[in-house]
């Protein structure tokens, strides 16, 4: 299974902006950080298809991962 | 009492005299200062009724008891007057260096009342105002009138100034500080334009006095600290500034585009704050003794300045279908010149492209001017312009979206509430932020009560952003501390990082009061009401306090808040409810007793 991940800010170092991982039948949004070498704490938000999730919600074929870093403004 | 100076400045700009008055300290406690006293003399001076843009309204410029001392980010001042665009009372709040100065020069605020016979301006060093001619800055931009002015009267002094769009009498004109920081909403330049009041010039040599140097020492650490040591306010504003919400809004699909008319933009990301930080971004340009330095200063072709901010990005940017980010920071440096609030300026421009989508506004209208379809660069950059020079269908533009929309036979294409328009989130998707929107005391407005940190960026908590669970008593305690924290005159970004009891201990040490954080936030409730209270009186029912029907009706066509609508007639009654308000909206006489209004 193959998910794409988009990611955000500071997280796009040394990675770009668009990446797709691939695992075997069934991971998560953890799995993925692992794969990134993304620690846990440098992701202030994240969203799974537009909606909030959990770390640990297993992923579908085609859904997408948007990580953020943590950041704000208004 | 430190922190006050204890001096009022009263211009009348009629009469050409100059009065210095004794702060009623009583006042200045229970309303804490800026926002909140500047309301109250409002309250106590104007008659709501009055027309805004007649010498009978007054223009008050208040800081806050923080302004001007060593605390992160005190350098805030605010413009209270009866606003032009909206009827309601505005109260615009603005950073820069200009108010600190204000207070160095000796007073706490300033109110300007009648109009004078020809352009002026008010110079004041210390001791010393004058009002001064203004004939030889009339029709000049903002950043010329202030180059003007600092050759007149020394590169050190700061300067609050007009544009063209102010002396035009925009409905929604800005009073712009140290060339780019605007008090942007509301329309507060019309007002300082109709007094022939083109300028303010502050020179001081005095400081602000501390009740407990020791002790402001050691809360000011703590403040530091937690500044540091949070995501948002020690990285990601520093690094990004607010242009990164672009990519989060639109991850979210509740980033407006074309009007409203969707939730998602497809070339975000060439607006995005990672484009800008990429290609176009000079330096930070930080207020005031601010640890955050959100602010940005960039530069594209011959032109250079302040910002843009995310608001700025999203009104230019995806609500009118524009992708090029040069366009925009240009679009946004002419706001700057031209001293135009950059929401309503972008957000009008959008409305007017629907209006011309739709064939209300037809060709004929145009006149030499560009094309308003979704995504014309150049539409952006020159009506901009046309609008701060009331130029042809520029002067209809400058008049703002729903008075725009109104005259093409269409106002329920203003994306407006009260009349002001609103900022750069869908509340279909985010339903807190919708009541906000609806029940904000100054119309449409993110800073009356950001619930975007906990719904979006999960600031103190992330809460679900499509419940309606509890969004009424959040988007109130988030309104209340609001206007606490806008009386103080620090920056709200610090809200990100502080809780009720830094700002209550940063109060204390620097005014020698005992105040806890539940009487800050309360504080903050007085002056909600009162706010309230002159609306009211104002003729600006609770009829008002709604969403635009498209929010209301039509759900999200697309991304991931698809199929959303607002469900604000679930949430009112229970807002109006927790305020202690009667089920028209109106605050029981209780209520008001309690916060001894
Ligand atoms: S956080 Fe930004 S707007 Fe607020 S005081 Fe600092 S630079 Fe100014």
């Amino acid at each position: 299974m193959k998910i794409k991940v988009r990611l955000f800010a500071t997280l796009r170092d040394g990675r770009g902006k668009e990446v797709e991982v691939e695992r075997g039948e069934s991971f998560s949004t953890l799995d993925i950080l692992e794969e990134l070498k993304i620690r846990r704490e440098e992701v202030a938000l994240f969203l799974i298809n537009g909606r909030d999730g959990s770390f640990e919600t297993q992923l579908s074929e085609g859904d997408v991962v948007s990580l953020f870093p943590p950041v704000g403004g208004g | 009492m430190s922190g006050y100076i204890g001096k009022i400045l009263r211009v009348d700009l009629s009469s050409k005299t100059v009065k210095t008055e004794d702060l009623d300290l009583k006042l200045a406690q229970k309303f804490i200062g800026g926002r909140g006293l500047g309301t109250k003399m409002l309250m106590d001076e104007v008659d709501p009724g009055v027309d805004a843009l007649s010498p009978d309204n007054k223009l008050i410029f208040m800081t806050g008891p923080l302004t001007g001392t060593n605390t992160p980010t005190g350098g805030r001042y605010m413009v209270i007057t009866k606003s032009p665009l909206t009827g309601t009372v505005a109260c615009s709040n603005s950073g820069g260096y200009w108010g600190p100065e204000l207070k160095f020069a000796g007073y706490d605020g300033i109110i300007i009342e009648g109009k004078a016979a020809a352009p002026v301006y008010i110079n004041i060093v210390d001791d010393k105002v004058e009002i001064r001619d203004a004939s030889h800055l009339w029709g000049k931009v903002v950043s010329e009138t202030t180059t003007v002015l600092e050759n007149e009267h020394g590169e050190k002094v700061k300067v609050a100034t007009i544009g063209p769009a102010g002396e035009n009498l925009s409905r929604i004109a800005a009073v712009m500080n140290d060339r780019g920081r605007a008090a942007g909403r509301s329309g507060v330049g019309a007002v300082m334009g109709s007094k022939n009041l083109k300028a303010i010039v502050v020179k001081g040599s005095g400081k602000v006095e501390v009740a407990d140097a020791d002790k402001l020492k050691e809360v000011f650490s703590v403040c530091m600290k937690k500044i540091k040591e949070n995501g948002v306010t020690g990285q990601g504003l520093p690094t990004y500034g607010t242009a990164v919400l672009v990519n989060i809004i639109n991850e979210n699909g509740v980033f407006p585009t074309n009007n409203f008319q969707q939730a998602t933009f497809d070339k975000a990301e060439e607006i995005s704050g990672e484009t800008l930080a990429e290609k176009y971004l000079k330096k930070k340009d930080p207020c005031f003794r601010c640890p955050i330095a959100c602010g940005r200063y960039c530069e594209v072709d011959d032109i250079k300045g302040a910002g843009p901010e995310y608001e700025t990005i999203w009104a230019f940017g995806s609500d009118c279908g524009v992708s090029d980010l040069g366009g925009v920071i240009k679009a946004n440096y002419w706001c700057n010149e031209m001293g135009v609030d950059t929401i309503s300026a972008g957000a009008t421009i959008a409305a007017a492209m629907e209006l011309y989508e739709k064939g209300y506004l037809k060709n004929e209208d145009l006149g030499d001017g560009p094309e308003l379809k979704w995504g014309n660069t150049d539409a952006i950059v020159e009506w901009t312009k046309r609008m701060g020079s009331a130029d042809g269908l520029g002067a209809k533009l400058a008049q703002g979206s729903y008075r725009l929309c109104e005259m093409f036979g269409a106002p329920e294409l203003s994306m407006t509430v009260k009349k002001q328009e609103l900022p750069a989130y869908d509340p279909r998707g985010i339903q807190g932020h919708g009541v906000q929107y609806a029940t904000s005391n100054r119309g449409g407005c993110h800073v009356r009560g950001y619930m975007i940190s906990p719904e979006i960026l999960g600031l103190p908590e992330k809460l679900d952003r499509f419940s309606l669970e509890g969004k009424p008593a959040w988007a109130k305690i988030f309104q209340d501390f609001t206007a606490a924290i806008d009386a103080s005159g620090l920056c709200l970004f610090t809200s990100f990082a502080m809780g009720a009891e830094d700002y209550a201990g940063l109060m204390n040490a620097v005014c020698g009061t005992k105040m806890t954080g539940e009487d800050f936030v309360q504080s903050g409730e007085r002056i909600w009401n009162l706010e309230k209270v002159y609306n009211l009186k104002a003729g600006i029912d609770s009829a008002q306090d709604t969403l635009p029907k498209r929010l209301l009706n039509e759900p999200i066509p697309e991304g991931p808040s698809k199929g959303w609508v607002h469900k604000l007639s679930e949430l009112l009654p229970i807002y109006y409810e927790l305020r202690g308000w009667d089920a028209n909206g109106i605050p029981t006489t209780d209520k008001l007793k309690e916060l001894g209004l």
